[in-house]
């Protein structure tokens, strides 16, 4: 990417190791040595089979967990606490149930300190842009899980992210539903220029968005591979699985991927 | 009668008005009927035990009947009781209820949601609450009328350890139930450890909170009236004692009635606040009661 050229990349992940131990003393290694490198600007999806800590490195990154060994930088600083310029998208319906809609979207603004008149226009502004404008006063359980996500959507980007995280945000949608939110994700997107980290099982979904894909072992997860995509954007996610260039890396990355879940597959039926 | 939803059986151009008032009649024949046999049962009940007694298959000076415990409220409304006037004692029983009632679930809510905020503090005390849990509540009477008198502060300090530890217990548990990709989510979206605690832990431990505040209104009355068994001047528990004192069943009933009064009365007001409170959550598509 030339516009990131001289300056840090958004995200670092230097020989990271990441342990968990359990209250009666066992350790699990979820990372081990995983190295990892997010352009500014770039729009980088990871896949891996389930379990392998995809999700392990997004807390990583956002501050909420620190790496047992190895180094975490973003924009060339090292990771103290929670960032304030990390967003974050949950897989799970993480909106407050008992706020309405702008004050679910509200909510980062106002924990940041800004007055409430600011917050609520700004509020106003990013539900217009997702769409939801005559449901600012609806609750969550009142809408559909495609417009509960956008509003997740908006609640996140009101706070201008520079690093945006995503945990398989869109995979308890219906297939239709998800298309249409990962043209709007691009369109925010490409609006703003924020460094992604998509993380999914879906690997045409990872294809269709990202610049890079990366392919993560079965547990402890380290990089496999990474693949640069060079489709041109602005992108049609509906129409793009239908181009040959898509196919072909699809098939390539699958290769990778399935040695790995097949791994994956079969330590957990070993276990069991 | 159980399948409300399903219009089925309508002649094909039935218009949507027509299937829907046909619903309505039906969801309002249905709340008729409940609330028919609600009365219908209560009125066979009632009237078996006047039956009963007057007919002596019963031993009526034990067991009185409804028409003497009626006759009994009348006359203690009208005449006032042995210890004085009945709204008197009434209000001297609702009084020590409700100040531990309010104290004891401040307490219960603030210690609970403090604990279960914080590992090492609930880590260190949950020995002690469980011990001191452990200890039926009731036995406390004495002890609290021996060292605070037969006054109202025995009693309020009864009704206070009723209520803190059902109120605390369902506030820790709601705390610890918060959702934590809510609670990461409100982190990450900026939020203090206050803020956290503000706007995601308490609201999502109301629910838990409310459902204890139900039954700790009734505990709150145990309190109070086991607290005027043990000692006191006046009081609903007071005339029950005296009531016992002297034989006097229908007087022993009465009082019964009064306190199931009250408490329906403060249930409903608690249900009113509750659903103003609650209205983000999600209805029941379809009242069926």
């Amino acid at each position: 990417m030339a516009a990131s050229q001289g300056r840090e990349p958004a995200i670092e992940l230097i020989n990271v190791t990441r342990r968990f131990v359990s209250p009666t003393g066992k350790s699990l290694t979820a990372l081990a040595d995983f190295n990892m490198t997010v352009e500014r600007g770039e729009f980088v999806a990871v896949v891996g089979p389930t379990g392998c800590g995809k999700s392990t490195t997004l807390n990583l990154v956002t501050g909420l967990a620190r790496p047992s060994a190895g180094e975490v930088r973003l924009m060339g600083g090292p990771v103290n606490g929670i960032d304030p310029r990390v967003g974050f998208a949950f897989q799970k319906d993480a909106l407050f149930p008992w706020k309405n809609v702008i004050d679910n979207v509200m909510a980062g603004p106002l924990f940041r300190g800004r007055s409430r008149s600011e917050a609520e226009k700004s509020a106003k502004d990013w539900l217009a842009r997702v769409g939801l404008s005559k449901f600012l006063h609806h609750y969550p359980h009142q809408l559909s899980g495609g417009m509960r996500k956008r509003v997740a959507l908006a609640q996140t980007f009101i706070n201008e992210p520079e690093i945006l995280l995503m945990d398989e945000p869109f995979s308890a949608l219906d297939v239709q539903t998800r298309t249409v939110m990962h043209e709007e994700l691009l369109k925010l997107w490409a609006e703003r220029q924020a460094s992604v980290v998509f993380v999914t099982h879906d690997l045409e979904e990872a294809v269709a968005l990202a610049d890079k894909v990366y392919v993560l072992t079965a547990g402890p997860a380290t990089v496999e591979s990474g693949y640069r995509i060079d489709l041109p954007r602005p992108r049609v996610v509906s129409e793009i699985r239908y181009e040959q260039a898509f196919i072909d890396y699809c098939k390539t990355i699958w290769e990778d991927l399935r040695q790995e879940v097949e791994t994956s597959y079969r330590r957990a039926s070993e276990a069991a | 009668m159980t399948d409300i939803t399903m219009a089925a059986g309508y002649r094909p151009g039935t218009s949507d008005t027509e299937i829907e008032a046909a619903a309505q009649a039906r969801i309002r024949r249905r709340k008729q009927t409940v609330l028919f046999w609600q009365i219908a049962i209560l009125v066979l009940l009632l009237g078996l035990w006047e039956l009963a007694s007057d007919m002596n298959w019963i031993d009526p000076f034990f067991y009185a009947s409804p028409s003497a415990v009626v006759a009994r409220l009348q006359d203690w409304a009208l005449n006032g009781t042995t210890e004085g006037s009945l709204w008197y004692n009434l209000g001297v029983t609702m009084e020590e209820a409700l100040i531990g009632f309010v104290t004891g679930s401040v307490a219960g809510v603030v210690v609970g949601i403090g604990l279960g905020r914080n590992q090492m503090l609930s880590d260190i005390f949950s020995v002690y609450i469980k011990a001191v849990n452990s200890i039926p509540r009731v036995v406390l009477a004495p002890i609290f009328i021996m060292i605070m008198g037969l006054g109202l502060a025995s009693k309020v300090a009864l009704a206070f350890v009723m209520v803190f530890f059902v109120v605390f217990a369902n506030a820790f548990q709601g705390v610890r139930e918060a959702d934590r990709d809510m609670i990461a989510n409100a982190r990450i979206l900026g939020a203090s450890n206050w803020q956290v605690t503000r706007t995601v832990v308490i609201p999502s431990a109301m629910s838990w909170i409310f459902a204890s505040l139900h039954v700790s209104f009734g505990f709150a009355i145990i309190g109070a009236i086991v607290g005027e068994f043990v000692g006191a001047r006046f009081g609903i528990g007071q005339l029950i004692s005296i009531a016992k004192g002297t034989f006097d069943a229908a007087g022993m009933f009465a009082a019964i009635v009064l306190v199931m009064v009250v408490t329906l009365a403060a249930e409903y007001v608690m249900t009113l606040i509750e659903n103003r409170l609650a209205k983000w959550r999600p209805q029941q598509s379809l009242d069926t009661h």
